[in-house]
């Protein structure tokens, strides 16, 4: 392999490995930065925090569509 | 229109223009204790299109999916989920096949060997620019229509771009090495892109560093804009300056001057990387929400407690 890639063969895989490490590197940040911040909702929303637009929403017109507000 | 007593005089009553006006004033009220209509990011929808259960921005049920619908975080979140895995399944597909095109295609008489590393450089360069182009418009957004999710757009973004600069930059030295005999030239094409891998770093410090999204995001955008200048630089330098770096080989005025078996294998390539950064992007962008989604409770938590 290394002999087909001519003299310049290291910088060549260097390249590669530098583009192998920049794409799978960026994957698995998100990918688990994903897994994370997912798992910490599912903790906040499993101990009963709520987000503030929902109280807010249900504290102005709880049953009257704002449609007919006017 | 909207007549609730407890709402501010802005928000009851129509003015010239109102439409803006009644937009930016309910950004406003929604930052007010004790006021809705803005969800967990900041996003502002009109006030009957508030899901009374949730709070969440209920998209208008009449209407097709539109680029509007997708300004809704709920609903952006719900169309990322669907998308990301057809979108990586392709990526997957596409630099596959360009790599083995890559495998295939020639040496150069000149270059001979060497010149496969060109096919992750050129792409790379090209998406560092693409990425800052990407947050360029997502400032606009910000700074005209005051819009959180491009704020999350251009934020999610950032370190995508700043990876794909520094793989140029990379690339480009190890290429530079064996063909100039140099890793590093302080020349105009060079510099530039170092100036905008800086760029990518100092607003992602920026944003660290203001903690209220709303505020980093103005910052941010500004800073962007500022920062676009070096876009048409980084493309002309060669042409303005008498570079090391070649002049521009495939986006130029009467054509490519690269052979069908590089060009093909490099257009498979930018293609690959395209795609892998709207998957990664697009990714970036349902954490930066989720993200915020959390910190904004973790705000509530900490009020409730007080």
């Amino acid at each position: 392999m290394i002999a087909v890639l001519g003299p310049y063969a290291g910088f060549i895989l260097l390249s590669y490995g530098a583009a192998a490490l920049a794409t799978f590197g960026l994957t698995v940040w998100i990918v688990l930065d994903h897994r994370r911040l997912s798992n910490t909702l599912a903790a906040l929303e499993a101990r009963g925090v709520t987000r503030r637009s929902a109280r807010a929403a249900a504290r102005l017109a709880p049953e009257t569509p704002l449609e007919t507000q006017a | 229109m909207i007549s609730n007593p407890s709402l501010p005089a802005t928000l009851r009553a129509p003015s010239p223009g109102w439409g803006t006006d009644f937009i930016a004033n309910l950004g406003r009220a929604a930052r007010s204790p004790g006021l809705p209509a803005a969800d967990e990011i900041g996003y502002v929808c009109s006030l009957e299109y508030v899901e009374a259960a949730t709070g969440a921005c209920r998209p208008r049920p009449e209407a097709s999916m539109s680029l509007a619908d997708l300004a809704n975080p709920t609903r952006f979140l719900a169309f990322a989920g669907r998308l990301i895995p057809w979108l990586a399944g392709l990526t997957l597909v596409l630099f596959i096949a360009g790599l083995a095109l890559v495998a295939h295609s020639p040496a150069d008489y000149l270059q001979g060997e060497t010149v496969r590393i060109m096919y992750i450089h050129v792409p790379a360069a090209w998406l560092s620019m693409l990425t800052y182009s990407i947050m360029a418009i997502a400032a606009l957004g910000t700074l005209v229509w005051r819009h959180p999710l491009a704020d999350v757009a251009a934020r999610a973004a950032a370190p995508i771009g700043a990876t794909f600069t520094a793989l140029a930059l990379v690339t480009g030295s190890l290429w530079g090495r064996p063909m100039w005999g140099t890793y590093w030239e302080w020349d105009a094409r060079l510099t530039s892109v170092l100036v905008l891998f800086i760029m990518y770093l100092g607003l992602i410090a920026l944003w660290r560093t203001i903690e209220d999204p709303t505020r980093g995001a103005r910052a941010a955008a500004i800073l962007i804009l500022v920062g676009s200048v070096n876009l048409p630089i980084i493309k002309f330098s060669v042409d303005w300056w008498n570079t090391l770096h070649q002049p521009a080989s495939v986006f130029r005025l009467g054509g490519p001057t690269i052979d069908a078996t590089m060009l093909i294998p490099l257009a498979a390539m930018a293609l690959a990387f395209t795609s892998l950064l709207v998957t990664l992007h697009l990714a970036a962008m349902r954490n930066e929400i989720l993200r915020r989604r959390i910190r904004a409770l973790g705000l509530t938590a900490a009020g409730a407690i007080r």
